[in-house]
Formats: C-alpha cells, structure tokens, sequence
C-alpha cells in the first residue's frame, strides 16, 4: 500500500530530513513512526501525502508513483489519504459538522451524501451532538476527534497520523489509539508518528525507528 | 412515482449549477458581510468606472451637436468701419445675386450692439460708449451646393476680395475646430478609461489578493484535504466578478444623476445659443459596456490576483 525505495528529501536549506529509507507497509497493516524531534518522521508523512516530492528515490501509495503525479492530480492523489494532525488544523470558523464535511465538499459530494456520511464519522468518534459546535468551544481530545472524523469520513484506504496523541493525557491517548486500532480493524492502512514510547510498547504493533533521516530499527514490539 | 425516481439523482449539470450559484451567493454573502470596507472599494471601483462613462457621454453630445451644425455652414462679411447702412444694403443685395449664395442677412451695428447688450449683460457699461464700434456684418448661407466645406471655401476666398470687406469668416471652421476638439476629447477619455479600467483591474486583484492573505490557513486546509486550485479560486473569482457588477450597476447610477444635474444648466446654455439641444443620456451600446465590462474587469482582477498567490500557498 505504502512503499518507500531509497527515498531521501534534501530541504532546500541543505538539511537531508530523509536519508535514503525504503520500507513497506501492506494493504490493512498498521505501523508506528517513532524516533526522536527532527528525525524526519513528518517528513516521511508528508512525502506519502505529497505535500512534499522526494529528491531522490520513488515513493508509492495504492499502486501510484507519486514522483509521476502532476501537481493538478496531487488533490485527487490527497482524497485517497486521510492525514490527521497534532495541531488538528480545523476551520475555526466553521461548525463541527462543516470541518468534517470539507473532504466531501472539496470532491464535490451531494448534499445528502455529505449529511449522512458525516453523521456516520462524528458517531464513529463519539461527538454526534456537538455537530453544531465551534472548534474552539471543544476540549484538545475532542477537536482530535473531530480532526480524526474529517480523515475518515471520505472512507480513504490510507491514514497518516503525525503525533495525534501529543497533548492528550495517557486516558485520552489510549482512547484516541483504540480508534485507530478499530480503523485498522476494517481494512485501513495506518501510519502513525508519535513520540509516545510507552503507549506504543503497549499495543505490540510493528513500529519503524528513524534516526537523523534514516530507518535504524522496523520490527514487531512485544508486551 | 417514476420522476420521483428521477429526481433523487439530480444529474451532473445542475449539480455543478447549483453549486456555482451556491459559492456565488456565499461570495456575495461574505462581501456584504463587511459592508463598510467593501463599500469603501466598491465606491472607488464606482467612481473610477462613472468618471470616463459620464465625461464620455457629455462628450459624445457636443460631437452630435457639431454634426447637427455642419449642413447649416454660413459665412460672416464684416464689413469696414467706413461703410455705413445703405452701402452695406447694397453690398447685401449684391453678393445675394451670386449663383453660390443662397440668401443673406443684413445685422447693422445698431442691431449688433442692441442684441448684445441684450445677450451679455453689459448693457450699462455699453451705454458710456460714444460710438458704436461694431461693423456691419453681413451673413452669407451659401446654397446647397456651396455648402460642402470645399465649396464654401472657395466662396470665402471669392468674398474675401471684396473691397469693402474688413475680414470674412466661414463658420464651418469652428464646427471643424470644435470637432476637432472633440475628437482629441474623446481620445482624452477613452485613454483615461483605459488608465481608469487598469485601476478597477488593480483594486479588484488587490483586494482579493488581502482576501487570499487573511484565509491563507483556510486555503492551506482545503488542499490538505483534497481541494484543487479551480476549487480555491471559485468563490475569489466569484467576488471579483460581484465586485465590479456592483461597482459598474454604482457606476452606472452615478453617471444618471451626474447628467441629470448638468441637463438644467446644459439647457440654459442652448437656449442661449437659440439651439434646442438638450443633453442626451447614456447610449444604449455605453450602457451594455459599463453593465457587462466592468464583471469582467472585476474578474480579471481576480484572475490576475489569483494566478500569483494561490500556487505560493502550499500546505504544510
Ligand atoms: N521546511 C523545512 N525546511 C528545512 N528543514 C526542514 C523543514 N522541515 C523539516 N526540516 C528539517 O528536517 C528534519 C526532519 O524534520 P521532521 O519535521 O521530519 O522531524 P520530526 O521527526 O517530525 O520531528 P518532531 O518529532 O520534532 O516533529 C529536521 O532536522 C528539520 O529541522
Ligand atoms: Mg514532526
């Protein structure tokens, strides 16, 4: 489903965040990024999500080489995989509801589509009767969830998390992680960067190590 | 039953339609949202589109005045000092007698001065004159054939000879001067409309170039997940193109009551001049050009706004 060959990205200021990494990840599996601050694991997500292009070495997701995508095919190629972010990046401005329907209004989804398929990711996280509610007015696990609902709710076979449990407390992380884990349970591929050793030693999953940009460990945690 | 069928699938096209008619309303929504700023730009985008339209009209109704003048081209005799009325008579009669000349008009210089103190308003200080320094002038319609600027000319030249004739002056040269002007006038004006169109080009484009600033994170989120540019720039376009309806419809409106302010003074002044002419409003073809121009222009301000900063927004 995901698959990295030899991949580096040099930013423009010199700075190599990724240093020649190849690793897969199969369709329906689910891994953990870890590695200490600036050991390129958002760097990695955001090659999968095209919002940044490799300088060397080709990177895969759903069978597609995204070194060959044109920019005018990257939001079609970002419909596909859902990304979820520590700092939630919701619409202040906007209800609950019309954070989570953005994906289906961007792709042009009809109005009853949009109503029920939201409906079916905010019950999925837990906040059906705060629809009508601004962003702000939420609590960090709840605006987590709405940002997760908004992932999910174009049904994408790819989801990507970068530290979605960094300023939650144990309760609420174990929380957020069963929701992945139910996800997961469906068929959706799961790459998930967190600094949480501890939470991740817990859910025996396999887990990639990065270190200054390169892969130094992939394998299966046990309890 | 069957339609019912039929319409929980609404096809493609009025499902693009209505979502067109959708963000172009939600556009106009946020515009009005803020009217005190956008009402600000609109009033600029306004005036810079009712100044040329309104100088262009008043403009257009001096050239049509013009053309209603040059058929009716006649020449002025004046005549020496020394020539008193009955010379002046027989001079009258005998340039009448010429095949080119219509008829002619005798104004002596007791008639002259009497309609001028009339006409000016100088007719006290006129009094203290000892004499009358006006000539006797005799005015000249040519006939038809000799009413071409070409023949009339020749006749000048013919009248000009004559002994008793101080100056001769063809009137058709100031219709031709005044024509003339006019003629540099509407250049004037289409050259300010064009400086003008660029302004409402620039305003637009950096008014939605703010606009895309100031939702810079709310664009950056859409393409995270999923928007396309075209997407994007919809609604920006869409207030680009409300911009200068709104402006142009302001415009439009401005130029009416600035030409209904003029048209009293405007018929004072053609009275004055014995003409009839009272000032004619916008033209249909100028109000076509206003009410559908100045949407475009609004656009293209957009377009030129977007094409810049829409690509230098990338998520990250
Ligand atoms: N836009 C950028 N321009 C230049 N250098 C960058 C840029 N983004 C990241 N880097 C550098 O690339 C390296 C990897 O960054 P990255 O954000 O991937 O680290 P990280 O593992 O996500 O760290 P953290 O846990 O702190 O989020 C860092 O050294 C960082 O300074
Ligand atoms: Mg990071």
């Amino acid at each position: 489903m995901i698959r990295f060959d030899n991949v580096s990205k040099r930013y423009a200021t010199g700075h190599e965040g990724l240093s020649n990494t190849s690793f897969a990840i199969e369709e329906g599996q689910m891994a953990f990024l870890t590695g200490h601050s600036g050991a390129g694991k958002s760097t990695l997500l955001r090659l999968i999500g095209c919002l940044e292009r490799p300088t060397r070495g080709q990177v895969w997701v759903n069978d597609r080489n995204l070194n060959k995508l044109s920019n005018s095919q990257i939001p079609y190629h970002r419909r596909d995989v859902g990304m979820i972010f520590q700092d939630h990046r919701l619409l202040h401005d906007r209800t609950v509801f019309d954070n989570v329907a953005l994906p289906l209004v961007v792709a042009g989804a009809s109005p009853n589509e949009i109503k029920r398929r939201v409906n079916a990711a905010l019950d999925k996280v837990g906040l059906l009767h705060k629809e009508r509610s601004m962003p702000l007015t939420l609590s960090g696990g709840e605006q987590q969830r709405v940002g997760i609902a908004r992932a999910v709710v174009s049904k994408p076979k790819v989801l990507l998390a970068d530290e979605p449990t960094g300023n939650l407390d144990p309760e609420l992380s174990k929380e957020i992680m069963e929701l992945f884990m139910e996800f997961n349970r469906v068929g959706v591929t799961l790459l998930i960067a967190t600094h949480d050793i501890a939470l991740i030693l817990s859910m025996s999953q396999r887990i990639i190590k990065l270190d200054k940009g390169r892969i130094v460990a992939d394998g299966w945690a046990r309890k | 039953m069957k339609s019912k069928t039929r319409n929980e699938k609404p096809n493609f096209i009025s499902i693009w339609a209505m979502r067109h008619a959708q963000t172009a309303v939600t556009a106009l929504g946020r515009l009005l949202l803020n009217p005190l700023s956008n009402g600000m730009t609109l009033a600029v985008i306004a005036i810079a589109i009712a100044l040329p339209t309104t100088l262009y009209v008043m403009i257009d109704n001096v050239r049509g005045l013009s053309d209603e003048w040059q058929g009716a081209s006649s020449i002025s005799l004046f005549l020496k000092t020394d020539i008193d009325e009955t010379q002046a008579r027989a001079i009258a009669q005998r340039v009448a007698a010429l095949d080119s000349v219509a008829n002619t008009q005798l104004i002596t210089k007791a008639q002259a001065l009497e309609e001028f103190k009339e006409r000016s308003g100088f007719g006290a200080a006129l009094d203290l004159l000892k004499d009358n320094p006006l000539p006797n002038v005799i005015v000249i319609t040519p006939n038809e054939a000799s009413s071409t600027p070409m023949a009339a000319k020749q006749l000048l030249s013919q009248l000009k000879t004559l002994r008793e004739v101080d100056s001769a002056q063809l009137d058709l040269e100031w219709v031709q001067r005044l024509e003339a002007i006019t003629d540099l006038f509407i250049r004037g004006v289409l050259v300010l409309a064009a400086l003008l169109g660029a302004g409402v080009l620039l305003i637009v484009g950096n008014t939605i170039r703010l606009e895309v600033q100031h939702r810079h994170s709310e664009i950056e989120i859409m393409k995270l997940v999923g928007a396309t540019d075209r997407f994007i720039r919809r609604p920006f376009l869409y207030e680009g193109l409300w911009y200068g309806l709104l402006g142009g419809i302001a415009a439009l409106i401005m130029s009416i009551i600035a030409l209904w302010l003029l048209s009293g003074p405007v018929e004072q002044i053609s009275g004055l001049y014995n003409s009839n002419f009272a000032l004619d409003w916008l033209s249909g073809e100028a109000f076509l050009l206003v009410f559908f121009g100045s949407p475009l222009l609004g656009l293209g301000g957009a377009l030129l706004a977007l094409i810049r900063h829409l690509r230098m927004i990338q998520p990250d």
